[in-house]
């Protein structure tokens, strides 16, 4: 076996190709101090392209049927799950690249850190989707946490941002290291860090196995800290409130995404086995995070706070997916992902063109100013509550018709009926946005912002009118994966 | 039959609110004559239905079909029926009778009033021509967010309340339909191998009647709320007294009809063992019962001439599910009648109610009295309208309203007694509204100056003026087109 093959350097290229850019980023910005902004974008912006072009090779590579790419003896599998994954991290960090700049120049901050640390945690955020290996994973993990860590303090003189920093790496180190203690269970369990090897460990041990049990509980404290699942939710709304907002738009998108990606490896593949002792360990979650997602968003006056509370309810919504766990469930978590990126993004890109407010009534008026953007902000709420014809629908008739197909129907009521709670806070928004006649100053929309919102707006309802390629997209990505 | 003409009335409101969007805002004239002529033109279209449309045959006509989302067996199917056409119909006159009537009431943001005109037209008259379950659900909640900012934005003082109360009671309803429906959408796809959302395949489904009725309460809270019956009426209130004249008018003569469509075209086609079981149809009796009674009597104490009328659609819907319920001939073409008969009468009431809103900045009946003096016009217009609600034989209101309690009768005569009172009721509340405002001495001083009927309000009510005489004298081109599909309906349940 060689040490280091040409499949090995294939499956990393995108990951490589990230973390060398993050570093030409902070160089460029070193040698030539007096370099314009923009060029450190366009660097940004250039080393997500040749990422694009990796994953694009690999995906190619995947889809002429030879099979999934395994490198590293194992560490790391590339297959549709993990491209799936991958595109969406890609598309995420192209769209809050593109909208930083202007944002970044408005708060006077050091623009090279921050473009150099968004690549450096989308670097982390390929190893959890391309990972398997416990050691892959929980160093992606850490890569992406720590980047995250410093992207919410980025605003150094602000203290609501070094508070939410703050909280976030107290909370944060402390759920790593329960998942690090539930990652060595499972070593302890098969003497092995490889999920496959894992995976046949597990199936052997009876589902009334203490041991197992311990293991399976610590490792999805750790993630759904990360998805910011009750009762781990607490960092969230201080974290997304605290944060500069286009690194809460990455970290509520990006983030949880990838935490996802962590928790469907783990739970669709080596923990697979021993569904009967999560599934209703995650109900319960799941339950608990719609209710105290959905309820506490209700009397939310900032609107980060509000849209921290509103993904953590989606979070609730993506759970049950894989309570469900049938194929339709599988399917449902990959479209709520999509749909999810889109019009999260898009809400979040909205307030970033509240310059000197977030609260609710500062978004007061803006249909009789701006009103194309209120009409954008309508068009992502609605898709965040779930009507059609917008995105946001398909990911909820996923999760709905699985509860059905596998008989959960108490659970389908539940989350049917926080659709309307939701409705109710989410229009809180568009009441002020719409029937108010608060005097605020127009909003400022730089050419990269409003690129941003027409890429995530024409998703959203694109994928509401005509969802069909969406769809096919979303049930390839985790078919007989992971 | 591969025209396209379902397609072109679907989708005439919405090229008339893209050509819409582009005119400038400040431009209210040019944007209203728009408006109107994109809403006329949508009645317009929709004429060769009638001329068109064959009442010997059974089944839908005018279908068309294509895929919409191959994947999940979701098609665009579009078709008519007698009981579709009617509603169409109702759609296109009473939503151009509703922008044309908005001409003076709306002063502020024409251009947002009239595209959620235009695009609530989409909605509703998508409800009553879908084939496809999941397009008739989309079309349900499209209709939701218009009437939302119709409400909310161009209503009265409490009009936030009223359009948010009215946006979650539909949404709840509609979301627990929408598992009701996604229910019989897998049972399809366990029983014959393949998703489908279209009705006639979902009528093949073979159901044991505990299933049935699980998935029957599941839409029922859906088409409930909406009709609304009691005890899920409430939002309907303040949603028809906040609303602006041309909202209330399509809300209370058009969406008030979806909740009995829904019934009609799904809970007793679908699940016909479910609606025929005993237990069921005294329940959905009793609660119609009830409305019809409770809002007759709720009626006679509002002191708010709006109010009123809001409270007496809650009574007369109660009939038209009653009618359904009784699961006869009679009852379901009575229903039908009854449910055209108060779209153009409640219509007429609430077009009269804003046209004196509009001059005295009041509703409140005892600001009137002795308006007959003042305005003859009106008075007679008023009378005529009041008439046709309160079933006086010649007007629409009474062949409606006969049919169904001959139907009521044929299915169990207690129910027709009840119902027979909230006949009586209706004369009794309307009767004294009637006495309050037009007849005796004008009470109050500001009433003398005002002006009688233009002849722009007049061309407004002399439509539906018409329509309700020629249903009260000549209704059987209405029972014609009816007979087909009700008798479908009657043999699927009675089978």
């Amino acid at each position: 076996m060689s040490y280091y093959s040409a499949t090995d350097n294939f499956v990393l290229l995108p990951a490589i190709l990230l973390a060398l850019f993050g570093c030409a980023v902070l160089l460029l910005d070193f040698v030539f101090s007096g370099l314009r902004r923009p060029a450190l974008l366009a660097c940004t912006l250039l080393g997500l392209a040749f990422c694009g072009a990796a994953l694009w090779r690999q995906q190619a590579y995947v889809n002429s049927g030879v099979g999934d790419l395994i490198a590293f003896g194992g560490a790391l599998t590339i297959d549709r799950f993990a491209l799936f994954f991958n595109w969406l991290f890609l598309g995420t960090s192209a769209l809050v690249a593109l909208v930083s700049l202007g944002y970044l120049d408005r708060k006077k901050t050091p623009q090279a850190e921050y473009y150099a640390l968004m690549l450096f945690a989308q670097c982390g955020m390929f190893f959890l989707a391309a990972g398997t290996d416990l050691v892959t994973l929980f160093i992606g993990l850490e890569l992406m946490a720590l980047s995250f860590y410093v992207m919410v303090g980025f605003l150094r003189r602000e203290k609501r941002s070094n508070e939410a920093a703050m909280k976030y790496l107290l909370l944060g180190a402390f759920s790593s290291g329960i998942l690090a203690y539930g990652f060595s269970v499972l070593y302890g369990i098969s003497g092995s860090t490889r999920l496959s090897d894992i995976a046949t460990a597990v199936s052997a041990r009876g589902p009334h196995d203490p041991v197992l049990f311990l293991a399976i509980a610590t490792t999805a404290a750790g993630a759904l800290f990360k998805i910011s699942a009750v009762p781990f939710h607490m960092w969230a709304p201080d974290a997304y409130e605290g944060a500069p907002t286009t690194v809460t738009a990455y970290l509520a998108v990006a983030s949880k995404t990838a935490a996802f990606a962590l928790l469907l490896r783990l739970f669709l593949g080596p923990l697979e086995s021993a569904r009967t002792i999560w599934s209703p360990i995650l109900a319960v979650v799941a339950v608990a995070t719609m209710t105290l997602g959905n309820l506490a968003a209700i009397s939310q006056n900032n609107i980060k706070r509000l849209l921290a509370y509103s993904s953590i309810a989606h979070a609730g919504y993506i759970l049950l997916g894989l309570v469900a766990g049938n194929d339709t469930g599988i399917q449902g978590i990959s479209v709520y992902l999509l749909v999810y990126t889109a019009m999260t993004t898009g809400a979040f890109l909205v307030v970033l063109t509240m310059s000197d407010g977030e609260d609710i009534a500062d978004l007061g008026g803006l249909a009789k100013r701006k009103p194309w953007l209120a009409m954008l902000m309508l068009l992502f709420l609605l898709s965040l509550a779930g009507l059609p014809p917008t995105a946001g629908f398909w990911g909820k008739y996923y999760i709905f018709l699985a509860l059905i197909q596998t008989g959960h129907y108490t659970l389908a009521v539940i989350a049917t009926l926080y659709i309307a709670v939701a409705l109710y806070y989410y229009f809180r928004i568009v009441r002020f946005m719409f029937a108010s006649d608060a005097e605020n100053p127009a909003p400022e929309t730089s050419f990269g912002l409003r690129l941003a919102l027409g890429v995530t707006a024409a998703l959203t309802l694109g994928i509401g009118i005509y969802p069909e390629p969406f769809l096919k997209v979303a049930q390839n990505s985790l078919m007989g994966a992971p | 039959m591969t025209d396209h003409l379902l397609s072109i009335v679907l989708f005439t409101p919405l090229a008339g609110l893209l050509v819409l969007l582009l005119i400038p805002s400040g431009n209210s004239a040019l944007l209203r004559i728009w408006a109107n002529m994109a809403a006329f033109a949508g009645f317009l279209v929709s004429l060769p239905l009638v001329f068109r449309f064959n009442a010997s045959a059974s089944g839908f006509q005018f279908v068309e079909r294509a895929d919409w989302i191959p994947s999940l067996g979701v098609h665009y199917a579009l078709g008519i029926d007698g009981i579709s056409l009617l509603l169409v119909m109702l759609s296109t006159i009473i939503g151009f009778i509703a922008v044309l009537c908005s001409w003076q009431s709306v002063q502020s943001r024409e251009k947002g009033y009239y595209a959620m005109f235009l695009l609530l037209q989409v909605g509703v008259i998508g409800v009553f021509i879908s084939l496809d379950a999941f397009l008739f659900y989309v079309f349900w909640e499209l209709v939701l967010i218009p009437m939302y900012f119709i409400i909310g934005l161009w209503g009265g003082p409490r009009r936030l309340y009223a359009a948010i109360k009215f946006f979650l009671f539909t949404l709840v309803g509609s979301v627990l339909m929408l598992l009701g429906l996604l229910a019989l959408y897998y049972l399809h796809f366990q029983q014959f191998g393949f998703n489908s959302f279209e009705i006639s395949d979902l009528m093949k489904l073979n159901m044991p009647l505990a299933t049935q009725q699980w998935i029957f309460w599941a839409l029922f809270v859906g088409f409930a709320v909406k009709v609304p019956m009691f005890p899920l009426h409430t939002w309907l209130p303040d949603a028809h007294v906040e609303a602006p004249t041309g909202g209330s008018v399509i809300l209370a003569s058009v969406m008030l009809k979806m909740g009995t469509y829904g019934f009609m075209r799904f809970s007793l086609p679908l699940l016909p063992a479910a609606s025929a079981d005993r237990v069921v149809v005294q329940i959905i009796a009793v609660l119609s019962i009830i409305a019809i009674l409770y809002g007759a009597l709720v009626s006679l104490v509002q002191p708010d001439w709006k109010k009123l009328i809001a409270y007496s659609s809650v009574s007369h819907m109660g009939f038209c599910t009653l009618g359904i319920f009784t699961l006869n001939a009679n009852g379901l073409a009575g229903s039908m009648i009854q449910q055209v008969s108060h779209g153009i009468s409640t219509g007429l009431l609430f077009l009269l109610v804003g046209m004196i809103y509009e001059r005295r900045h009041t509703r409140e009946i005892s600001h009137f009295g002795g308006l007959a003096q003042v305005m003859p016009k009106f008075a007679v217009a008023f009378a005529i309208a009041m008439f046709a609600s309160a079933g006086l034989p010649l007007l629409s209101g009474f062949v409606g309203e006969f049919t169904i309690l001959q139907g009521a009768f044929q299915a169990n005569r207690t129910w027709a007694v009840w119902a027979v009172f909230g006949v009586v009721l209706a004369a009794a509340y309307l009767l004294w509204l009637y006495q309050r405002t037009m007849l005796g001495k004008i009470t109050h001083d500001e009433n003398r100056v005002l002006p009688d009927l233009s002849w722009r309000e007049g061309a407004v009510l002399l439509p539906l003026i018409a329509w309700t005489f020629w249903i009260g004298i000549y209704p059987k081109p209405y029972f014609d087109i009816l007979a087909k599909p009700v008798a479908e309906i009657v043999a699927r349940v009675h089978r």
